[in-house]
């Protein structure tokens, strides 16, 4: 075999495709080819490196030299100058604080040195579809430990000793569930993994299916030995295709290499996973109704108790976990588990991943320790904004969850501080808000969602979020009157009192955390048909500063409803009763010259 | 039996064998939908009778399943499906302005399709691809980061010839 001098590993993941990672592969391996080194370099796709800021990318190793932004004429260039010479493309390396090259961020820069890699630990760093990889990086170890040297219940004790909780939004403790599972009477049992994020603005548990699919297959294994199933389900979302492609292919492998199957390492117990592909509904993230979909009926939600434990799939016992905290099972088991305690608080122990968006400088996917700041998250290793606008709050949680403004910044991330805020920590996902964005605004878009993804069965739910809809649309359009927060409030309270799911119970979250934090700004949009954030079109105009316009016609060529009048070099003056508020002219202006007014003008 | 044209007997033959695959296994139905909507690109009435009868379940129940994701369509699509993300993230992002320019260009509604079948836009969940905010979908593949109403035209272009 010849030696391969290099290994390229390029980022796969939904971010870098999206910005162009094909085309960069492409032309690595066009540029490769001519130089007739298709045998000394090796090109690995990996799974999410988490900086999706700053992609596509790759890390060239062995030096492990870091490179972003790619584009097909970046990588022709590296593989002439890097790999041909051993010279460093300066131009494409991460540059760090007044433009300081760092060839290795890794070590240097607090975005991924300030990381905690468990569930994500392979993610970046393996061929997704080479079990032998996976292997390489003590892959399946935990399985041949828990299969061969411990019985079930020690499985279920060293994870309950880890204090692992549920990383998809609730946190109930992962080894207890595992318990109520193993004790429930019944010959046929079931091990679900629940990988319908449903979450906007949550990636993580695509990017572990899409980057280390063998983690889950390994993990649901353990999780049917510990409570006695045969059979595992992957209920995943449609929307992911690559997930599902790359999931199915590591069930291959696994077949193949004997870790499913019969008598499994031949240890007299046998298991096999089936995947099942979701159709688009958020509540089929809910256990109960989860089931129900796997069962091939209508995604409604199943009256608890009886709990899946006792009554679920198929009317069997049945365990469901979450693709992020089943990724931390097999370190865990490994490890022992004050391994994983070593990390995190006292009452939510271990890492979590979070997914950064928004307003924010490095948005992507990182892995921190529980109990870290959401200030250090955001400023540390988010990197703060981007345009140097002041960071308002954060959303967390998604739709179930609630913004936490910037007062609270030192607030510890666990899952009780959290929900003291009002907010949760939900699946992960961290948008951040600046002074562009309107509360009620953000509190519109997520009763939009859940008023679409409530299933109907509970009336307060399914009329009850329309209602509140309605209301935020009436006040984000100026016709709102102070009534009509209170009747806010006191709806909201009651969707959450006497709905039978999750999604009910949380669904006015968004709004009650608002009008917790923000009711300064619901009042200005009844009282004063104002919008502060400058968001709700109804509440503003665009004008144009006729002293600072040059005349430059930027902004009359650009706007689609041609209300723009003016002559060349000379000011310019925007047609309010034609205007549509669409705000193209603002993002061409380059004097400055354009800004919003609200309350509107007449 | 249903009426159908050369096509659709190719299409249902293909429907057929994969149920087959779902032989004594329980729960198959949305499995079967997924791929009778790949099929035949939506699921008009007849469609959902046929994958019924094979199952041998009531139309009813179908229809009841049909209509409860949004993944399911009962409308015919454009040959070109835009799907423009909603979620959080792409939404704080502009998704909005997005979606109202691929509407104005085209002259459609969303959900529905252009006359000449080509296009139809359709706002989706979280495409997990966040950092990139907003995201357009274009087909399967064709992903689109950090789009500003100034692309729409410019994307609309690359599949006006295709069809």
């Amino acid at each position: 075999m010849p030696l391969t001098t290099n290994t390229i590993l390029i980022c796969a993941g939904g971010a870098c495709i999206s910005s162009g990672e094909e085309s960069v592969k492409n032309a690595l391996e066009r540029k490769i080819k001519e130089y007739n080194l298709q045998e000394a370099i090796k090109i690995v796709e990996t799974g999410c490196m988490g900086a999706c800021s700053i992609g596509p990318l790759m890390v060239i190793y062995p030096e492990g030299v870091y490179y972003q932004k790619l584009t097909p004429k970046a990588a022709e260039k590296i593989v002439e100058e890097h790999l041909l010479k051993g010279r460093i493309v300066e131009e494409y390396l991460y540059k760090g604080d007044k433009g300081k090259i760092v060839p290795q961020p890794q070590e240097e820069i607090p975005f991924f040195s300030r990381q905690v890699k468990i569930a994500t630990r392979n993610l970046g760093i393996i061929d997704p579809l080479n079990i032998e990889e996976y292997i390489a990086r003590d892959g399946y170890f935990a399985l041949y430990k828990a299969l061969k040297e411990m019985k079930p219940e020690e499985v279920i004790n060293t994870i309950k000793e880890s204090g692992l909780r549920g990383r998809g939004g609730a946190g109930f403790p992962t080894g207890l569930k595992w318990e109520f599972a193993r004790k429930a009477p019944g010959d046929e049992k079931y091990m679900i993994c629940n990988a319908d994020e449903g979450d906007p603005g949550a990636f993580m548990d695509r990017s572990i299916l899409e980057g280390d699919p063998h983690t889950i297959i390994e993990a649901m294994t353990i999780a049917g030995y510990a409570i006695g199933a045969n059979k595992g389900y992957v209920y995943v979302r449609a929307e992911y295709p690559i997930a599902i492609e790359r999931l199915s292919e590591a069930l291959k492998q696994a077949h193949e290499y004997g870790f499913l199957g019969e008598n499994i390492l031949d240890s007299g117990f046998s298991f096999d996973i089936e995947i099942r592909i979701g159709a688009g509904a958020f509540v089929c993230g809910e256990e109960t109704a989860l089931i129900n979909s796997i069962e091939g009926k209508r995604g409604q939600p199943r009256v608890k108790p009886p709990y899946p434990a006792q009554k679920g799939l198929w009317g069997k016992p049945t365990n469901i976990n979450n693709v992020e905290t089943l990724a931390c099972v097999p370190p865990i088991i490994k490890n022992g588990p004050q391994w994983f305690r070593q990390w995190g608080t006292e009452k939510s122990p271990g890492t979590k991943v979070f997914a950064l968006a928004g307003k924010v400088k490095n948005t992507g996917l990182v892995e921190v320790p529980m109990g870290i700041t959401l200030r250090e998250l955001i400023y540390e290793i988010g990197g703060g904004s981007p345009t140097g606008k002041k960071i308002k709050a954060v959303q967390t949680g998604g739709p179930s969850g609630g913004v936490i403004p910037e007062e609270y910044f030192d607030t510890p991330v666990d899952f009780e501080s959290l929900t003291q805020l009002g907010a949760i920590i939900g699946s992960g996902g961290m948008i951040v808000l600046d002074e562009d964005d309107c509360m009620v605004d953000v509190a519109k878009f997520f009763l939009e969602f859940t008023v679409d993804e409530s299933c109907g069965k509970c009336t307060p739910c399914r009329e009850g979020t329309k209602i509140m809809y309605e209301i935020l649309n009436k006040i984000t359009n100026g016709e709102g009157t102070e009534d009509d927060i209170e009747t806010l409030e006191k709806l909201g309270n009651i969707i959450k009192d006497s709905s039978l799911c999750g999604l009910g119970q949380t669904a006015p979250n968004p709004v009650l955390s608002t009008l917790r934090y923000y009711k300064d700004e619901y009042i200005a949009h009844v009282r004063d048909k104002a919008c502060p954030a400058k968001k709700c079109r109804n509440l503003i105009s665009y004008v144009i500063d006729t002293s600072k316009c040059v005349g430059c016609t930027a902004c009359a060529r650009v706007c689609p409803a041609s209300c723009i009048d003016g002559e060349i070099k000379k000011p310019h003056e925007i047609d309010q009763e034609a205007c549509i508020k669409c705000g193209s002219c603002i993002e061409v202006c380059r004097f400055g010259a354009i800004s919003k007014v609200s309350p509107a003008l007449d | 039996m249903l009426e159908t044209c050369e096509k659709h007997i190719e299409l249902y033959k293909e429907l057929d064998s994969y149920i087959q695959n779902f032989k004594g296994k329980k729960g198959a139905l949305i499995n079967v939908l997924h791929k009778a909507q790949e099929l035949f690109g939506w699921l008009p009435p007849e469609v959902q009778e046929y994958v019924a009868d094979k199952l041998n379940i009531s139309p009813a129940t179908v229809y009841g399943v049909v209509t409860f994701y949004n993944f399911f369509s009962t409308k015919p699509k454009g040959k070109s499906q835009i799907k423009i993300c909603l979620g959080t993230a792409c939404y704080v992002k502009g998704a909005d302005r997005v979606m109202e320019r691929f509407l104005d260009e085209l002259g459609i509604s969303e959900g529905e399709v252009t006359k000449d079948g080509k296009f139809s836009v359709h706002g989706v969940r979280c495409l997990g691809a966040c950092s990139m905010a907003p995201v357009v979908l274009v087909g399967e593949k064709d992903f689109y980061g950090k789009v500003t109403p100034d692309m729409v035209p410019s994307i609309l272009k690359k599949y006006k010839g295709e069809g």
